[in-house]
């Protein structure tokens, strides 16, 4: 019987659960269940992470993806109120090419990979050579090179990320009618003398006020 | 057989095709749409961390954190634009969009 190594079983178990829940994410009738599986999906890709000795991108992934990314997709999933059943109609109506263009798909892929090889000089050549794990660590390494070599594009991405915030705000945010806010150049520009008046009162009759309608 | 760099391309070549595979079959539900972006850079970064382990490159790993990083923007912007549109218009059905045209 042929033995197969602990990691070799685990690798095979996160990708059949990556694979399997990348299907339920295209497939689930409920959109919500989508989110699910694509947070498990996410979940299982961090695993093989791990497994290729990643392990600062795999935590990241758990942080950002699951953690932010895929709760974003969800609360927007069950903020809105969409008619689903709608939008699932005439979805097998696309099947046939869709399952054509990735047949091709899956077969450009195979045939590059059938075909591709590492040349000879190529480790040599590597742009940063991953330190040995006794000189640093994964997370170690990494930081290393984001703040040195690679400090300009790190910055940039900073820069994107503010971007999309931005732009997030200023297409979501609205102006409500009738919410009332502080308006204080309107209150310190108040002049005492519009503020108030004396007014006599007759006896028996009322009064309208300067200002108030009604 | 050892688990090597062919098995990790496998893995992302497939996840890949069925992002891909996704956008054709929720063509109407932008949602899923976005979802399946997200399974296609999912792909993508397992694509470069397994060059960069197989071939003791950490640039693979820098490459798939600011991968990561648009992929959290593009995801933000796509779903601000989704609850705009979803606002003006109470639906999210791809086939109207194309009404906006000037």
């Amino acid at each position: 019987m042929m033995e197969i190594a602990l990691t070799d079983m685990v690798f095979y178990l996160f990708a059949a659960v990556t694979v399997a829940s990348g299907v339920l994410v295209i497939s689930a009738r409920n959109p919500v269940h989508s989110v699910l599986w694509l947070i498990l999906a996410f979940f299982s890709a961090a695993g093989l992470f791990v497994l290729m000795g990643a392990e600062f991108l795999a935590m990241l992934l758990v942080v950002v993806y699951v953690g932010a990314v895929a709760v974003l997709f969800l609360f927007v999933v069950m903020m809105l109120d969409i008619n689903f059943t709608e939008l699932r109609q005439g979805m097998l109506q696309h099947l046939p090419l869709g399952g054509l263009i990735g047949l091709v798909l899956l077969g450009e892929l195979v045939a590059l990979s059938s075909a591709w090889y590492f040349g000879e000089d190529v480790a040599k050549n590597a742009a940063s050579p991953t330190p040995a794990i006794e000189t640093a660590t994964n997370t170690e390494a990494l930081g290393q090179l984001l703040y040195t070599d690679y400090i300009f594009i790190f910055q940039t991405a900073g820069l994107i990320l503010l971007v999309a915030m931005i732009g997030a705000i200023v297409l979501t945010l609205r102006d409500r009618p009738g919410v009332r806010r502080q308006n204080i150049s309107a209150q310190v520009n108040r002049n005492p003398n519009e503020a108030f008046a004396l007014v006599d009162v007759e006896t028996g009759k009322g009064v309208s006020l300067p200002g108030k309608k009604g | 057989m050892t688990v090597g760099l062919g098995h990790y391309l496998t893995v992302a070549a497939i996840l890949f095709v069925f992002g891909v595979f996704g956008i054709f079959l929720n063509r109407k539900n932008v949602i899923i749409i976005l979802m399946s972006i997200e399974l296609m850079l999912l792909a993508v970064n397992i694509n470069l961390v397994a060059f960069s382990t197989f071939q003791g490159d950490m640039a693979g790993q820098v490459l798939a954190m600011f991968v990561l990083t648009v992929a959290a923007a593009e995801a933000a912007i796509g779903l601000a634009i989704l609850v705009v549109y979803f606002r003006s218009r109470g639906s999210i059905a791809v086939e109207d969009i194309n009404q906006m045209k000037g």
